[in-house]
């Protein structure tokens, strides 16, 4: 945390008011607080993760076995997969950022359950635990990949049961949170914010806790499926109990597909945040921005059958999950345009945050483009279970989620902490991201095409180019986010300077507070009269 | 720093009715999973289905149903009484709740152990010998019931906890929404039972 | 908060009728099994049930005196599930 050493900070939430520090943050219900708990917890584990996908890397480098073996590989890649997506990536944005700005950008003290907000921290911590312990009780570490495709995963001898179960907890933490997400855009507003006076992030919050809402229970159920039918034997999906293996996979992707839009709606808010604020310009298109976020959310909700082209499943699911494939994409390119717009003729100003936000925009149409080349049917049949969809998904995942969240670091981390970082470092950083980013992962779109299958801990000697390079990339990756962190952590700590109310000159109703903001956020809860992009 | 703090004036029932609603929806939600594992296997099966109903007691199961309407009736009563600033009927109908939940949850026992007993259970050597559907059938049978009588007994600690808040009177027809939430949640579990019944006892 | 004042107080005889209405449709989906229906027999027993269901959502849950919003959500639920088993029966209706 940072220093207590400004009257700003003094004043700040950031005050424990001579309470026990450790009570006073584990158990509090400042959504602000919780918001900053879920940063530091989630930013624990990207690291290990991270490291993990490191290791991975790092097996791959050259054909055969470089450190370690394919069932230990097997074991790294389920773990990466299952800390990344329901540690890091689900909860990622919407449990961070979410949590803090939410409230505040509608001008409300705090959520509408503050109670039930913390609960859902501390499920998230449980869950945790019980995926970190998967990994080294029972029988060794899980084997299945984070999809857990049965019957693989009902026969397997690792410890799976642990590991679905802390999935379900988590899936449980996440639905909470969701749940009080609605609740407070619907009944914590503002006097006078009317949904069209609204800012775009709380409305992609907004969708992406329906989904949270709606998708999550249905995987829920399904791993609890798994978990009866490896204790109980009751079967769902072993052919030898009777069960259909092509059932778990449609209530796994039921969920997992909706969960992409979990991870990249409040990323595209967060960017719709800072575009006009680096711009000086009114959002272009806010109604359908708004709406578009909607239809992601409700039209994402039903292709999940994507994932399943070449499993077996009828002609016509398949022509009709595609067809819905493409539809998806039209809102998505809808937001992409206005972005672009808003920027057109706007005095923009090159800072931290924008330029993530611009690599967002680029390495999102790359990852999107390319998701339109897997739900093509006749591609799709080429490219299933390649490289090609590892490159992809990390495109969508990383490249746009992971790139959002350092923008969005980067944009309200004044506000959050009261402290500014220094930028120059912070481009440095960013330049060396950005290139490692791509340098690990554009390889495996050309690997993946000439037939590089996912998931194997070794290959054929004609994939040793593309393998070593994105190896390459990925230490560069990890040198610039190590400096990231240390210049937002340990530089700032030390070095950085007082941060103003408003560093960039934004409009939203945060930037109306003192950085950091006060515990209640406001002393009298504003009235709007305009939209918040009135610049 | 001794100001007031805000967030324990802000009181809004409206918004945590609506909250109670959504998670209902991911209970629904939860059991509209197995109601769509089930479907697809009746599709695929519904010869097996068909033969494997017939083992279970459709009497037990609609004595069950009867049990789990009257006490919603009497939760949806309570709430009536403690409107009316009655508490002693309220605590009374919740009481009866309870007590027919404890019923329901007896019947329960003793129709699974019956069933346990003949051999019929997941992983049993019988179970094996039996046609694909009617094992899927039997599996659903254990889980969707089993996963059911898990709502009742956590309905019922619901149930428990709010009759003692209406006892010492933190619950009263002022602040009543912990009652409201509560019955619905008891309210969920019998729209569960009222589907379960008839798919799985009535197919014969 | 605005109609905190005026909450609706259902009756216990209303209750009651709701109950009595519910335990005959019960008797009825049971009835209808002893009748041969072949096909028909499960199509019955969802319907009964829907009703049965709708009258719980109606009265006991009481939607009937809650805002639209609620209502229009929980209507929304049950379509988005139908919608989810039609999506899925796209696969297994045509293999």
């Amino acid at each position: 945390m940072a220093k207590l050493d400004t009257p700003a900070l003094e004043q700040s939430f950031l005050n424990n008011h001579g309470k026990n520090p450790i009570r006073a943050w584990l158990f509090s219900t400042d959504h602000k607080r919780i918001g900053i708990l879920y940063l530091l917890s989630i930013g624990f584990f990207f690291l290990v993760g991270g490291l993990l996908g490191g290791l991975m890397r790092i097996e791959l480098i050259a054909p055969g076995e470089t450190i370690m073996d394919p069932q230990t590989y097997n074991g790294v890649f389920t773990v990466h997969g299952l800390i990344m997506i329901f540690l890091v990536v689900i909860p990622g944005l919407s449990a961070v950022f979410g949590n803090f700005f939410l409230p505040i950008l509608i001008g409300a003290r705090d959520v509408a359950f503050p109670k039930l907000n913390l609960l859902s921290w501390w499920l998230y911590i449980f869950g945790a635990i019980l995926a970190i312990s998967s990994q080294f009780l029972g029988s060794g570490a899980p084997d299945t990949g984070w999809t857990f495709y049965a019957p693989y995963s009902t026969e397997t001898g690792s410890n799976v049961v642990l590991a679905v179960f802390s999935a379900f907890v988590l899936g449980f933490s996440s639905i909470l949170t969701g749940l009080n997400f609605i609740v407070t855009v619907h009944r914590m507003r503002a006097p006078g914010m009317t949904w069209f006076k609204m800012p775009l992030f709380p409305w992609s919050l907004y969708a992406t806790a329906w989904i949270q809402v709606l998708a999550t229970p249905i995987v829920g159920v399904t791993f609890l499926m798994i978990v009866a039918e490896r204790l109980f034997q009751i079967g769902f999906f072993d052919p030898s109990l009777g069960g259909d293996p092509l059932l778990y996979q449609h209530l796994f992707w039921i969920y997992s597909h909706p969960a992409v839009y979990i991870m990249i709606l409040p990323a595209m808010g967060v960017v719709t945040e800072i575009i006009p604020t680096f711009a000086k310009k009114h959002i272009f298109g806010y109604k359908a921005i708004a709406l578009s976020s909607l239809a992601i959310a409700a039209v994402g909700y039903f292709v999940w059958g994507h994932h399943m082209y070449t499993a077996g499943m009828s002609g016509t699911a398949r022509w009709f999950f595609s067809f819905l494939t493409f539809i998806v994409a039209v809102p998505s390119a809808i937001k992409v345009f206005n972005w672009v717009a808003t920027m057109h003729k706007g005095s923009i100003t090159v800072r931290t945050p924008f330029l993530y936000t611009l690599a967002f925009i680029f390495l999102f149409m790359i990852g999107g483009l390319t998701g339109l080349w897997l739900g093509a049917l006749a591609t799709n049949v080429h490219l299933h279970d390649t490289a090609f969809v590892v490159a992809h998904f990390h495109y969508i995942i990383f490249g746009g989620m992971g790139f959002a969240f350092f923008a969005g670091l980067h944009y309200w981390y004044p506000k959050m902490f009261g402290k500014m970082y220094d930028e120059k470092l912070a481009n440095v950083a960013f330049v060396i991201i950005f290139i490692g980013f791509n340098l690990l992962y554009f390889p495996l779109f050309i690997i993946g095409m000439q037939g590089m299958p996912r998931r194997y801990a070794d290959y054929l000697p004609e994939y040793t180019g593309g393998h070593f390079w994105s190896t390459m990339g990925a230490i560069v990756l990890i040198t610039g986010a190590l400096l990231m962190i240390y210049n937002l952590i340990i530089r700032t700590r030390k070095k950085g300077t007082p941060a103003e109310m408003n560093p960039w000159g934004g409009k939203s109703l945060e930037w109306t507070l003192e950085s950091p903001p006060k515990e209640h956020n406001f002393d009298e809860i504003p009235t709007i009269t305009e939209n918040p992009y009135n610049y | 720093m001794a100001h007031s703090n805000p967030l324990l004036e802000h009181r809004d029932d409206e918004g945590a009715k609506i909250g109670m609603w959504i998670f209902i929806f991911t209970e629904i939600l939860l059991f509209g999973g197995l109601f769509l594992v089930y479907a697809v296997f009746r599709n695929q099966y519904s010869e097996d289905f068909h033969t494997a109903a017939f083992e279970l007691n459709a009497f037990v199961g609609t004595l069950n149903t009867v049990i789990l309407l009257c006490s919603s009736a009497t939760v949806a009563m309570s709430i009536t009484a403690v409107l009316k600033k009655d508490r002693k009927t309220a605590m009374i109908l919740l009481g009866i709740t309870l007590v027919l939940a404890l019923v329901f949850m007896v019947n329960k026992y003793f129709e699974w152990s019956h069933k346990i007993h003949e051999g019929i259970y997941p992983g049993s050597e019988l179970m094996a010998d039996l046609e694909r559907g009617e094992l899927l059938f039997f599996s659903l049978y254990y889980f969707m019931t089993g996963l059911h009588a898990l709502h009742i007994l956590i309905g019922m600690t619901i149930l428990t906890v709010i009759l003692f808040k209406v006892r010492n009177g933190s619950v009263n027809d002022d602040k009543i929404v912990l009652l409201e939430n509560g019955g619905l949640y008891w309210h969920l579990v019998d729209l569960i039972w009222i589907f379960l019944f008839p798919l799985l006892y009535l197919i014969t | 908060m605005d109609d905190k004042n005026k909450k609706h107080i259902t009756s216990y005889q209303t209750y009651g009728i709701v109950l009595v209405g519910l335990l005959i449709l019960t008797f009825i989906s049971v009835g209808v099994t002893w009748i041969e229906l072949g096909p028909l027999t499960v199509t019955v027993a969802l319907l009964v049930a829907s009703v049965k269901v709708f009258i719980v959502l109606t009265y006991f849950m009481h939607l009937k005196y809650d805002s639209l919003f609620i209502k229009l959500m929980v209507a929304g639920i049950f379509i988005l599930f139908a919608v989810i088993i039609v999506i899925t029966f796209l696969d297994y209706w045509f293999r």
